[in-house]
């Protein structure tokens, strides 16, 4: 569905990614772990057309969409939730989840579409005439991927969606993202640093070091590898 | 008493206008958080298409004068998106202080390509509107000044639909919040960028053929005084805010009419950049404005 190759990004002569290779299947959930400065949001923004790659292909449904614009990619069905929510702080709930489907026209898809993401937030419904500004740090993740899915996306991307959020928010949340891409067949990419839950909730995993792809596999088994058990997983 | 209503009319008519041009700078900055300095020569533009255009109407009539006023509207629309696609556009990624010379570059450009053209002598605009004098006891209300109120009311009425009723409008505040995420969103930021000035300028049209009512001499350099009191009138508000830029405009016009008809009427252009000084030192964000610290 998605295919990355040999994608190098840098800030001015400082280099972020140094040609990562991955691809994802329809269908998956899929993480990206790593430390701090790994290049797992520059990742990210690269494919969502935030920022410019020096050199590489994206490759969405078969398409090239490396020098598309972001909402350019919006449009083919790929969404960002993007790290630190960026949720419209100054418009309310309700102008957030229509924010989220500015590109949709049919008003009978975005009304379902609205009605799925209440029916998994339901603190959403609650404070839809509420500044999203006013919401505390898990209902703004929730509005975070709540506006996404007003996009009817096929493939979400999620920056750290346990970053700032009160712990017994997490697991809900992550509970939710498996339910959407169980039930709605939405393919997601997870950026996390809590990689024990990235694990616990993902197929396939990428191990991110300064800008290189140095391990990759199935959850399950990296979950028990020593080597990464040492660095990430806590011991 | 009547001598303060009649002044608070006159000020109101005249804060009215600082407001439909302080709306333009607002926008601008709320959306590309830069001082368009090209928006009061968009205003001086403005009056001029209404004195040509005046000439093809028949004068004294409403339809003539709101014909005249809705044309010139359009055409200054399409005067500030080309500007913006022209001279802003290309530095979309560069300082801010790149695009602020620009700005005072394009101004300086508008204004003496406007002496090429239309000379640098004064010139008398028509009276495309029908004219009369009401009174109410001793408070003189021209038609002129009934004009500008309601014009600029009816103007600003449909603005704010415009900015919170329609999509368009919720993403010209979702870009000026955070453009990335608008962007996120599928908003094609540059389309948001576009449309804001050429609503911007559309108003600031209309603020100019309104300014040429009240005071029918017009010539290319017309601008900068009513362009730089209705920047202030922005930043009284605080910048940003669209009801900011409203009020700002009103307070300020009202005030210097106070000032003018008072002993101390040779300040009354002083007094808008006191007004601007204190403000800065008292309350930088602006009446409406929050004070916001920058995250990083």
């Amino acid at each position: 569905m998605l295919r990355i190759t040999d994608l190098s990004v840098s800030y001015g002569a400082i280099s972020a990614l140094d040609g990562i290779s991955f691809a994802i299947e329809q269908g998956a959930i899929v993480t990206l772990i790593g430390g701090n400065g790994a290049g797992k949001t520059t990742t990210l923004r690269t494919i969502s057309g935030l920022l410019r790659p020096k050199a590489g292909r994206i490759e969405f449904l078969g398409e090239d969409i490396t020098k598309l614009r972001p909402h350019q990619i919006v449009a083919r069905g790929l969404c960002h939730v993007p790290e630190g929510r960026m949720i419209f702080s100054n418009l309310t709930v309700d102008e957030n989840l229509a924010m989220g489907a500015y590109l949709q026209s049919d008003d009978e898809l975005i009304a379902r579409n609205r009605d799925y993401v209440f029916s998994i937030f339901p603190r959403l419904k609650e404070r839809i005439r509420q500044m999203a500004g006013t919401l505390s740090g898990g209902e703004q993740q929730m509005l975070a991927i709540g506006r996404a899915l007003m996009g009817n996306p096929k493939f979400l991307m999620l920056d750290e969606p346990s970053l700032g959020i009160a712990p017994r928010l997490i697991s809900t949340i992550f509970e939710k993202i498996v339910e959407i891409n169980q039930q709605h067949g939405i393919t997601i990419l997870l950026v996390e640093q809590n990689a024990n839950l990235a694990l616990e909730v993902s197929r396939t995993a990428y191990v991110l070091e300064t800008g290189h792809i140095v391990m990759q596999g199935e959850s399950k088994q990296l979950r028990t590898d020593p080597q990464l058990k040492a660095t990430y997983l806590g011991g | 008493m009547s001598e303060f209503l009649q002044q608070l009319l006159n000020g109101l008519s005249l804060g009215a206008i600082y407001a439909l041009i302080a709306l333009g700078y607002t926008m601008v900055y709320g959306v590309l958080r830069f001082i368009n300095f090209a928006h009061s020569d968009v205003f001086m533009v403005g009056a001029f298409l209404g004195y040509y255009l005046g000439k093809l109407v028949p004068e004294h009539t409403i339809w003539g004068g709101l014909a005249v006023l809705a044309v010139s509207m359009i055409g200054c629309a399409i005067l500030g998106m080309t500007i913006e696609r022209l001279a802003y556009r290309p530095l979309r990624s560069a300082p801010t202080l790149n695009v602020l010379i620009t700005a005072i570059g394009v101004s300086l450009l508008l204004e003496y390509t406007g002496q090429v053209f239309f000379g640098a002598a004064p010139r008398n605009f028509p009276s495309i509107f029908p004219v009369r004098n009401f009174s109410f006891g001793s408070v003189i209300v021209t038609s002129n000044q009934l004009i500008v109120i309601a014009v600029s009311v009816v103007l600003m009425i449909v603005l704010q639909l415009i900015v919170y009723r329609t999509k368009i409008g919720t993403a010209m505040r979702a870009v000026s919040l955070n453009p990335k995420a608008a962007a996120l969103m599928g908003v094609n930021n540059d389309v948001v960028i576009s449309f804001t000035f050429g609503l911007g300028s559309a108003l600031a049209a209309a603020g100019g053929i309104l300014y040429a009512l009240n005071y029918p001499s017009i010539d290319p350099l017309m601008g900068v005084m009513p362009g730089l009191k209705a920047f202030v009138a922005a930043i009284l508000g605080g910048i940003g805010n669209i009801p900011g830029a409203a009020l700002g405009g009103l307070i300020l016009g009202t005030v210097e009419t106070f000032v003018s008809g008072s002993q101390w009427s040779t300040y009354k252009d002083a007094i808008a950049f006191a007004i601007l000084i204190i403000i800065m030192l008292f309350r930088p964000a602006g009446l409406l404005g929050k004070f916001t610290v920058e995250k990083v």
